[in-house]
């Protein structure tokens, strides 16, 4: 049986509702023919743009859109499944920040379905952090320490959770959506045959059927998808950095580690590590920070980069820019925000002269405070700014550092 | 060398604008384009055509509207452009996309390299080009800034990591993923739009792929989307107006209220 | 809405493209270029992989075919954004008329590739010190030795010059023939006894170089020869003829760039608590500038599509009206947006003001707007005369 959706024309209105609401712009509202006895015209689905999703008759207040799932049983035996993994992300031997997010909230999810928090590390002489893992929470650690594992690749990192995995079987994996955390936990999924959710900004458990809801933003931010994996397990999720808080520590804490007993031969290995060249900037730097400072055109030339350079370090902030700026060559483009650079999502996003274009909107949307400083009130950063500063910012920000510093002093 | 690439079309961010009122995304008139990041990833392709020569074939998975962005491509270099497209791919989540593309280049055939832009904008997953990969069972590099050829069976490549650089070497085939910093693309030449205009565009569907009807669609999809709502829209909070020194105190006179500054 | 002028396919392709590049390429630059004076080079390349130095060249010479309606689409979307950087490419199509109109076939096949692709720039080297609008006040020379000519004298304000490698400049031949003594010659950066003045300081167009062209027993041989001798002043008109709807479109083209500005700034400027694109006075200039632009437009679309048919021997008078119509509306227009934005239209914070001096130029080269007004008048009477014959 192949899916299948229509519009009930006796119950169409024409308000034209599904059609604005539509992700994938399937819906078009077309007149009907003289002799209908309705007058209004009639949603029409491009069957070739549809993706079933099922957002228009979630919206239609008239029941005007038949939908039809088909739906295989689940191909698995979901009860052979427990526990709440989280992938303790390393580098260069030290354990990234992002796992103590995930321990914090997979701990909560854990104790949703009544089950155990395990965290899996695998890297080179890694056995002493597993007690960081334990202290923030977890209360398995399943290690996979072999000299294979020294620097991050895809083969065999892929391998061996493949098989811890399969051999395990948890029902949950959270894992860091970062540059490592994405490219290996999709070719897993891959391997594994499951469901990966990407960037998750919350997670839930359905208290009737356990499955883990993972609602995650699509169109840049613009709308927000609730996700699920219901016939398969494990239901895997990546999280971005500062969505959750970081799990506090609990020293002493009581947890069972696992070493598992790495076969080398059984793990794939096609490509070389040849080195590692570190960068000036680190741009976690940017996607941690507490505070951003961005500039951008309105600075009007390079030099401008001093004044952000000088607010950010006075409020211990982080540095980023629009593309404009990026691409005038006024700043490295590691330190770009948007679209086609990093996704931040800071307590403090300070836009300097940033007119707030959409491609830069979706990159920082989500910071809990915007400050736009704009000689120009009607951009849409300045509409959608929590303290919007109309002026030049060549004088209001010498006066806030001034300010700043004359608070700190008192 | 033969390449291939892997695009989306997607919808222009350019010119989505968001109803103040509903905060629901207008998308009357919104035009579709090749996905931001697959730009770089065809002018990579023929760029290391230009050096290496072969051929660059551009394919994408969609509706039959897809077409234009595969004529846009070859208005920018590539060689050839396969469109995959059938109703019962419809519905595909990352998983069952990876599994047509990498039907449909298993179909395809003789390849060297596959580069696919990091990530689609209206989708941001970034998990169909290692999922692809995967079912190709070829190596996989993502964030990849730098790309040497050395010889016809081996790579070099710059992989971008939040504190620097990984240095790569990966046999071939393999699958990379690129993204702005890799290169500047090209405007689409007067004679390449030409090109374009005329350029037979193939269509692959599910039979001649061989695709497993398990595997793909809504039915090889392990996701399911069960909700879609837009999140709630920001508004301009507190408009601070006057003179520098009286916006700058106002300013910091709140920041350290909420413990800021 | 725009105006629909029935562009073909291609024609559009041609906008399209030269909008691209002007956007993506051109306008982060454009202030950058301004104040520093240099010539673009990082942008000819981008105008060069985007085709658009081939338009107006025949296909046959690796061109796109498209005629001067081809050159004018391509000027125009380009000098909406900036029309000093934009110049490196009109100005090559006015070096390359020469060639085009007076060459043989091997000199064409030798030179109009390179500048079809974008390889080479070219530049036109016909006013000198003395020599302005009246052009057989010249005193270069070029004097016949053997297989040889010896060219000694000076061009000046020669655009692109020192930085194309082709050059179309005119010499006398035969100083007692008079208008009929002055021949026209390909000469090639690099010639021994070619060189290069200073460049001149300009109020706008500053993207673009104007050099000196200097000519010291310069010696080539006379396959540079373009046309027969003393048909020099004969190919300058036809160039001319040819060129100045280039001209005309660099105008335009600045025009709708600063009427885009001047509409946008109208409807974000706030003052007296309202928009001021709300205010009758705003109104009317806009809808003013709007109006005199499309007629402009109109006026320079037919004539170029009237030069492309090849139904008329001359064009001289038509290309003057479209250059001097054109060229006015573009300075009214752009000195009236400057008003519009008031004292912020008068920094260089907004483009405004750069576009009023790069205006100016269109009213000065390729004919002064009164060396236009005679040019159509002459060939007013001319018809006239042979009408009432």
């Amino acid at each position: 049986m192949e899916n299948s959706i229509k519009i009930l024309a006796d119950k169409c209105v024409g308000c034209g509702i599904c059609e604005s609401e539509c992700p994938f712009s399937a819906i078009s509202m077309l007149e009907r023919s003289e002799e209908h006895a309705r007058k209004f015209k009639l949603a029409v689905i491009d069957l070739n743009k549809c993706t079933y999703c099922g957002a228009c008759k979630q919206i239609c207040k008239f029941s005007a859109v038949e939908l039809k799932k088909c739906r295989p049983q689940a191909e698995i035996d979901k009860s052979l499944y427990k526990g709440v993994w989280i992938y303790a992300e390393q580098r260069h031997g030290k354990i990234s920040n992002i796992a103590y997010e995930l321990l914090s909230e997979g701990r909560r999810l854990a104790e949703k379905l009544g089950t155990f928090l395990g965290a899996v590390l695998i890297g080179s002489n890694i056995k002493s952090k597993a007690q960081e893992l334990i202290d923030r929470g977890a209360d398995k650690v399943y290690i996979c320490d072999d000299p294979v594992f020294v620097e991050f690749q895809d083969d065999p990192y892929t391998s061996i959770l493949t098989q811890l995995i399969k051999k395990e079987k948890p029902e949950i994996i959270l894992m860091g959506a970062t540059n490592i955390g994405r490219s290996f936990a999709s070719r897993v999924a891959a391997k594994i045959h499951t469901g990966l959710t990407a960037d998750c900004t919350s997670l839930e458990i359905d208290t009737v059927t356990k499955n883990l809801q993972q609602t995650r933003p699509a169109f840049g931010g613009n709308i927000m998808a609730t996700i699920l994996t219901s016939r398969h397990r494990p239901q895997m999720s990546t999280v971005r950095h500062k969505v959750f808080k970081e799990a506090k520590i609990e020293t002493g804490r009581k947890g069972e580690v696992i070493e598992y007993k790495v076969d080398v031969k059984t793990l794939l290995n096609r490509t070389k590590f040849l080195g590692f060249i570190k960068s000036a900037v680190n741009y976690v730097n940017l996607l941690e920070a507490e505070i951003i400072v961005s500039g951008g055109r309105g600075l009007g030339k390079p030099e401008g980069f001093r004044l952000i350079e000088e607010l950010a370090e006075c409020l211990g902030g982080a540095v980023g820019a629009s593309r404009a700026a990026v691409d005038s060559g006024w700043i490295p483009d590691i330190h770009q925000v948007g679209q086609t650079g990093k996704t931040v999502s800071p307590k403090v996003y300070i836009a300097c002269g940033i007119s707030g274009q959409i491609q830069h909107r979706v990159g920082m949307g989500s910071s809990d405070i915007i400050i736009a400083i704009n000689k120009d009130a009607t951009c849409p950063m300045m509409q959608i700014a929590s303290y919007a500063l109309e002026g030049d910012l060549y004088e209001i920000i010498p006066n806030i550092i001034k300010e700043i510093k004359s608070s700190k002093s008192v | 060398m033969n390449i291939i690439v892997c695009i989306k079309q997607v919808p222009s961010m350019a010119n989505v604008q968001i109803d103040p009122e509903t905060g629901r995304l207008q998308r009357d008139g919104v035009e579709s384009v090749i996905n931001p990041f697959d730009e770089y990833a065809i002018e990579e392709g023929v760029r290391i055509r230009e050096k290496a020569g072969g051929k660059v074939i551009v394919i994408t998975m969609g509706p039959p509207q897809a077409e234009s962005a595969l004529r846009e491509a070859i208005s920018k270099g590539a060689d050839e452009a396969i469109l995959i497209s059938d109703k019962v791919f419809g519905g595909a989540d990352t998983l069952a996309t990876s599994y047509t593309l990498s039907s449909a280049i298993k179909f395809i055939g003789d390849y060297d390299l596959i580069i696919c832009g990091r990530q689609a904008s209206d989708g941001d997953t970034a998990q169909v080009g290692p999922g692809t990969a995967e079912m190709l069972n070829i190596p996989h590099i993502t964030y990849v800034k730098k790309i040497e050829l050395l010889g016809d069976k081996s790579i070099r490549v710059e992989r971008i990591m939040e504190d620097g650089c990984d240095l790569i070497e990966s046999p071939l085939p393999a699958l990379l993923t690129v993204g702005k910093e890799i290169n500047v693309p090209r405007i689409s030449s007067l004679k390449g739009k030409m090109l374009a205009k005329k350029a037979v565009i193939k269509t692959l569907d599910a039979a001649t792929i061989n695709a497993d009807a398990k595997r793909i669609g809504l039915n090889g999809s392990p996701t399911q989307v069960i909700k879609i709502f837009t999140p709630p829209q920001r508004t301009c909070g507190e408009k601070l107006t006057g003179d520098a020194k009286k916006i700058a105190v106002a300013l910091v006179k709140r920041l350290s209220e909420l413990g800021i500054a | 809405m725009v105006m629909d002028y029935m562009l073909s396919e291609e024609e559009q392709m041609i906008v399209e493209t030269a909008r691209t590049v002007a956007v993506e390429k051109m306008k982060p630059l454009r202030e950058y270029y301004d104040e520093k004076e240099e010539f673009p080079w990082d942008i000819v390349k981008e105008f060069a992989k985007a085709d658009l130095f081939a338009t107006y060249i025949p296909e046959e010479y690796g061109g796109f075919g498209k005629g001067i309606m081809g050159l004018v689409l391509a000027v125009e979307e380009l000098c909406k954004v900036d029309g000093a950087i934009s110049l490196s490419l009109a100005a090559t199509a006015l070096g390359a008329f020469p060639i085009l109109v007076a060459a043989n076939e091997e000199q064409k096949k030798k030179y109009l590739p390179d500048i079809a692709s974008g390889t080479k720039l070219a530049a036109f080297g016909l006013t000198e010190a003395g020599a302005g609008s009246d052009a057989t006040g010249m005193t270069t020379t070029a004097v016949k030795d053997g297989d040889y000519y010896v060219l000694n004298g000076a061009k000046c304000f020669i655009t692109n010059g020192g930085d194309a490698e082709t050059y179309t400049v005119f010499a006398k031949t035969n100083p007692s023939r008079g208008a009929r003594g002055i021949s026209c010659f390909i000469l090639e950066k690099g010639d021994t006894g070619f060189s290069f003045g200073k460049k001149e300081k300009k109020m706008g167009i500053r993207a673009s170089s104007t050099r000196e062209l200097v000519f010291n027993d310069c010696r080539v041989h006379k396959d540079r020869l373009l046309g027969k001798e003393g048909q020099g002043l004969m190919i300058a008109q036809a160039t001319l003829d040819n060129s100045r709807p280039g001209v005309a479109a660099q105008a335009l083209g600045i025009a709708t760039g600063a009427l885009n500005e001047a509409v946008e700034y109208a409807r974000k400027r706030v003052q007296f608590g309202q928009p001021i694109a709300s205010f009758q006075a705003i109104q009317h200039m806009l809808a003013e500038m709007a109006t005199e632009i499309e007629a402009a437009r109109a006026l320079l679309y037919a004539s170029a599509r009237m030069i492309d048919s090849g139904k008329v021997k001359r064009t001289s008078k038509e290309s003057a009206m479209a250059k001097l119509f054109c060229s006015e509306v573009a300075m009214k227009v752009t000195t009236n947006a400057v008003q519009i934005f008031g004292g912020y239209g008068y920094t260089r914070e907004y483009p405004v003001e750069k576009m009023m001096r790069d205006a100016k130029i269109t009213t000065l080269y390729e004919g002064t707007s009164q060396i236009q007004k005679n040019e159509i008048a002459l060939n007013l009477i001319k018809e006239y005369i042979s009408s009432s014959k």
